[in-house]
Order: C-alpha cells, then structure tokens, then sequence
C-alpha cells in the first residue's frame, strides 16, 4: 500500500465515521437534498413536457382554419379558395366537409370514436384548411378573406404558440428561482450539519495542524461526509421521482387521458437525464456544503 | 536549525509582540526561553510553527526561509518540528498508543513503521506499560510524556515545548525533564519557554531571556535569573 493510498483510506474512514455520528442532522441535510431534487425534477418534467407541447403545435397549427356557415355555396367557397391562393405565403388549400371532419375525428378518438354514434345532428363545421409557410403569415392571410360571404369564423393559432411560449417561460424561471432558493437551503443545512462534525473533532483537528497533516487530509472526511449526504439525497430523490412519474404516467396513459399523455417526456426517456443531474448536484451541494462549513476555520 | 533576522512581529490589534528578534539556534542545542508573562515566548514560538506571519524580518527552518511559504507547504514545514504545549492536548477517546499512533497515521507512515516506533517512543517516555490506557487514567506527567511521545514519533529534527512543565508539580516535572534531556541527547534540538526557574538553573543550558518583546539576554549555561510574581 502506498503512502498515499493509506491516506485516502484513512479520510475515508473519518468520513464515514462522521456520517454515522451525525446521523440526526444528517437526517435533515439528506431530507432538504432529497426534497430540492424532487421538486427540480417535477419542474424538469414539466419543462419538457410543455416544450413538446410547443413544438408540437408549432408543427401542427402552422395552418389557418377557416369555418365555414352550412349554408354556405360551392361558388362561394372557390371564390374564397382563389382569393387565398392569391398569396405567395399559402403552400395549399383544402376543404374540408361536415361528415368529413366528423369521420376525422372519430378516428382520432380511436377505441372511444363510438361515442360520437350518438350525436343527432354533427356539430363540426365545414371548413377550410389552408396551410402556411410559417404560422406568423396567419394574421395576414386571415384579414385578406375576413369580410367574405359564407364565413363563419377564422381560427389560427398565434396567440395560442405565444401564450404557450410565455407560459413555459414563466414555469422554467419560476422553477429556476425556487429550485435556486431551496438549493441555497440545502447547502446551508448541510454546512451546518458538517459544523457539528468540525466542532466535535475540534481537537483532534487542532492536533492534527500541529502534526503537520495537510488541509486535504484534514478537510477529506468532511467533504466526504458532504458528498456522502448529497449522493443520498440524489439516489433518494431519483427513486422517488423515477418511481412517482412513471406511477404517474401510468396512470394518466389510462385511456381518458390519452390526448394529454402524449405530451408528456417517456419516463423511460427522462431518467436517465434526471439521474445524471441528481448525482451531479446532489454531490455538489454536498461538497458545497461542507467546504463553506471549513472556510473559516481552515485558515489556521 | 532556526534562525530569526531582524524579526519583529505585530497582531492586528495593534501589540507589538516581539521587536527585532535576532536568534539562531544551532543543531543539538538545548534552548531555554524565559521572560514575564507577555514577554513575547508563545509568539515567537507561533512564528516558528507558522501559526502567525512576522510582520518584519526573516525565519529560516533547517536552512530554509520560511517567512513566507504558501498555505500549503505549512504542514511539511511542521513536520520537521515536534511541538508540546503546557496543556498537552490528547484525544480522550484514544489510547496512549494510539494517541501517539495517530501523529504517524496522518502522514501516511507505514504500518510496519508505525508498530515499531509508537512502542519505541513510547518506551522513551517511559510508558510501555500504559500503551491500552486512556488519557483519563494518567496522571498529569504521565499525559505529557505521551504528548511528547507523540511529538517526538515522527522524528522530527527539532522538538519545541511551550512551558511543559507548567501544569506539573516540582517532582513531575523533573520527570519531564530527563525525558526532554534524553531526546536532547539524541540529537534532536529543543526549545522550550518556561517559567521554572529550578529548572533553568539546575539545567545549566543555554538561556534566551525576552522582556516586552525584545531579547535583553542570551547567554550559555545560563540561569533563570528574574523572580517572576506568581510563579
Ligand atoms: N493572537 C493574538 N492577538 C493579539 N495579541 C496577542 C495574540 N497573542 C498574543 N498576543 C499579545 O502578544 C504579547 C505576547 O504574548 P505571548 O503569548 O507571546 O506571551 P508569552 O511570553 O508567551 O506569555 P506567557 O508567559 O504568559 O505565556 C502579549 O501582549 C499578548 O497579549
Ligand atoms: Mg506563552
């Protein structure tokens, strides 16, 4: 064994062992780590999620929907199908009837189209679908047919992208400031916690200056110590993230749910990113933590 | 061994503590420091350790300036000085042996070479038969023979004591003592602030007298000299 094998040896041991003398305030510092990873991964999740969301509509809603009155001509509906290709920003019109629309949607509903059987007369609206090179030529496109005959509504989806952008903004700092906040509380508990550690081997540390051991031999078990802690909290928070969401998921897959699950990250996809970051920040609040608790008093 | 030039050191608060500090300490010496309370002992002792900065002037350890070193290479300058305090500062919840195993663990030491110095030094100090005691079964001479094994274990070429007999009574004392003049022996050089005046005088060893932070005598097989109140 070498020398400096038998010194790392050694502050492994004292980290341990100060682990296990601690384990009350321990208890805390794991909880508070344990708690910031879970809520960081709620907002991970929803962070994605939403992004899905975005994209997903972005794609989809590039598109002008323009619904038509039932009494409307098949005149008048070329006369607005002219009117439209006019534009350079159109890639393509199409109509889209009544039974048709209908027809759409009990397909997309799936196992549950029968529901729709029992609906007297169909609701659904013609409607024209007309395709844009990009979501932002709505507004104009909108405004050129707004005022013919046989229109009942223009629908796009603008503002729905902006609203969706600016939600998932608020959501993403909103998590940034609190997961900041709670990791502040973290690493503050945890300082405190390797204080009690520092404090009970205050003379054995005072000792171990004076026999001239190094400050990284003197400051080892307790970043152990901290690290220790935080790697707790990680695999913690990981188990009961990875478990809760895919419980979650599960159940949301259920089939009521089905148009709103597929917004949601795979678990499957997510955890492995979620592990990565957990260990990562959760060994660093640790390490954190207790440096900050030495800071001061190394400088002896 | 240790040499100051022109060393003058002030805390931050203001006190200046030792004022042009001219000291130099030879191989095998034997050194007592004397002088009042305040006079200036434990700080020039500090500077040695590197527990405080000189505000002026110049150390050198084992030929080697060490007025400024980096943080870092702090612990390698303190194992090459042993060092004993009057309150001797053992672990209570370890053995003597391990009390003085300890100094050698930290470094790193082998444990073959641990297992045959802890026994060997402790024998020096005359406590081979209280190795599996616990500091709160000695007696007080008996704490700062293991204090001094401890100190001595790792062989360091110089051994400082800060007043090592001061928590002791006249007779343990000298128990110490012999302990210290067999070290001195083998070669190692000791310095040691005190204010045992017996002592001083019946060592017959070189004395380096401080008052208010000045050096005001340093003579060979000198004597204690100065009646200090209290002491
Ligand atoms: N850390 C410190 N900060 C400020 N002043 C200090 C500090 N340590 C010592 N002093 C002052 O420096 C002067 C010298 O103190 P020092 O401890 O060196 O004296 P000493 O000779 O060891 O005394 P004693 O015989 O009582 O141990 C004293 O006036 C003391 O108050
Ligand atoms: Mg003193």
């Amino acid at each position: 064994m070498s020398m400096r094998f038998r010194v790392i040896k050694n502050i492994l041991k004292q980290g341990f062992k100060g682990l296990w003398r601690n384990k009350g305030m321990g208890l805390a510092s794991v909880t508070s780590i344990t708690a910031v990873l879970v809520i960081l991964g709620i907002f991970l999740i929803l962070i994605l999620s939403l992004n899905n969301v975005v994209m997903d509509t972005r794609e989809k809603f590039d598109e002008v929907q323009v619904f038509l009155e039932d009494e409307i001509t098949a005149s008048q509906i070329e006369e607005i199908e002219n009117r439209v290709k006019e534009s350079d920003k159109v890639i393509s019109v199409i109509f889209k009837s009544k039974d048709q629309a209908l027809e759409e949607m009990k397909k997309s509903w799936g196992d549950e189209g029968y529901l729709l059987n029992g609906l007297e007369t169909n609701p659904l609206p013609h409607t024209l679908i007309i395709k844009l090179k990009d979501i932002e030529y709505a507004d104009s496109v909108a405004k050129s047919i707004e005022n013919m005959e046989g229109i009942e509504e223009i629908q796009y989806n603008q503002d729905i992208i902006e609203k969706l952008v600016l939600f998932s903004n608020y959501i993403r700092n909103g998590g940034l400031v609190v997961v900041s906040i709670l990791l502040l509380v973290s690493v503050f508990i945890i300082s405190n916690t390797i204080k009690l550690t520092v404090t009970a081997r205050k003379t054995e540390i005072n000792i171990m200056k004076y026999v001239g051991a190094t400050n990284g031999y003197i400051r080892g078990p307790f970043v152990i110590e901290g690290l220790l802690f935080g790697l707790i909290g990680a695999v913690i928070s990981i188990l009961i993230v990875s478990y809760g969401y895919n419980y979650f998921f599960n159940a949301a897959s259920d089939k009521l749910y089905v148009l709103f699950t597929v917004y949601l990250v795979p678990p499957k996809a997510l955890m492995k990113d979620v592990m990565i970051i957990f260990i990562a920040i959760g060994a660093g609040i640790g390490a954190l933590g207790s440096l900050v608790s030495m800071k001061r008093f190394l400088n002896v | 061994m240790i040499r100051f030039v022109n060393v003058n050191k002030e805390y931050k608060n203001g006190v200046k503590a030792l004022s042009n500090i001219n000291l130099f300490i030879d191989k095998g010496e034997f050194v007592f420091l004397v002088g009042p309370s305040g006079a200036g002992k434990s700080t020039l002792i500090k500077l040695i350790l590197k527990e405080e900065n000189p505000t002026e002037g110049r150390i050198y350890l084992n030929n080697r300036d060490i007025t400024y070193v980096k943080n870092r290479k702090i612990p390698y300058i303190r194992r090459s000085v042993g060092v004993v305090f009057q309150d001797f500062r053992l672990l209570p919840n370890k053995t003597v042996y391990e009390n003085v195993s300890f100094a050698m663990e930290i470094i790193g030491a082998h444990p073959k070479d641990i297992r045959r110095n802890v026994p060997m030094v402790l024998s020096m100090v005359d406590l081979s038969d209280k190795a599996h005691n616990y500091p709160h079964e000695l007696s007080g001479g008996e704490h700062q023979r293991v204090a001094i094994a401890r100190a001595i274990v790792n062989s360091p070429p110089i051994l400082i004591a800060d007043e090592p007999t001061g928590n002791l009574d006249p007779e343990t004392a000298w128990g110490i003592m012999k302990v210290l003049r067999d070290i001195n022996r083998r070669g190692t050089t000791i310095l040691m602030a005190t204010h045992a005046k017996d002592i001083v005088d019946a060592m017959k060893r070189r004395v380096v007298e401080i008052e208010k932070g000045v050096i005001v005598r340093d003579e060979e097989k000198g004597v204690y000299e100065h009646e200090i109140p209290g002491y």
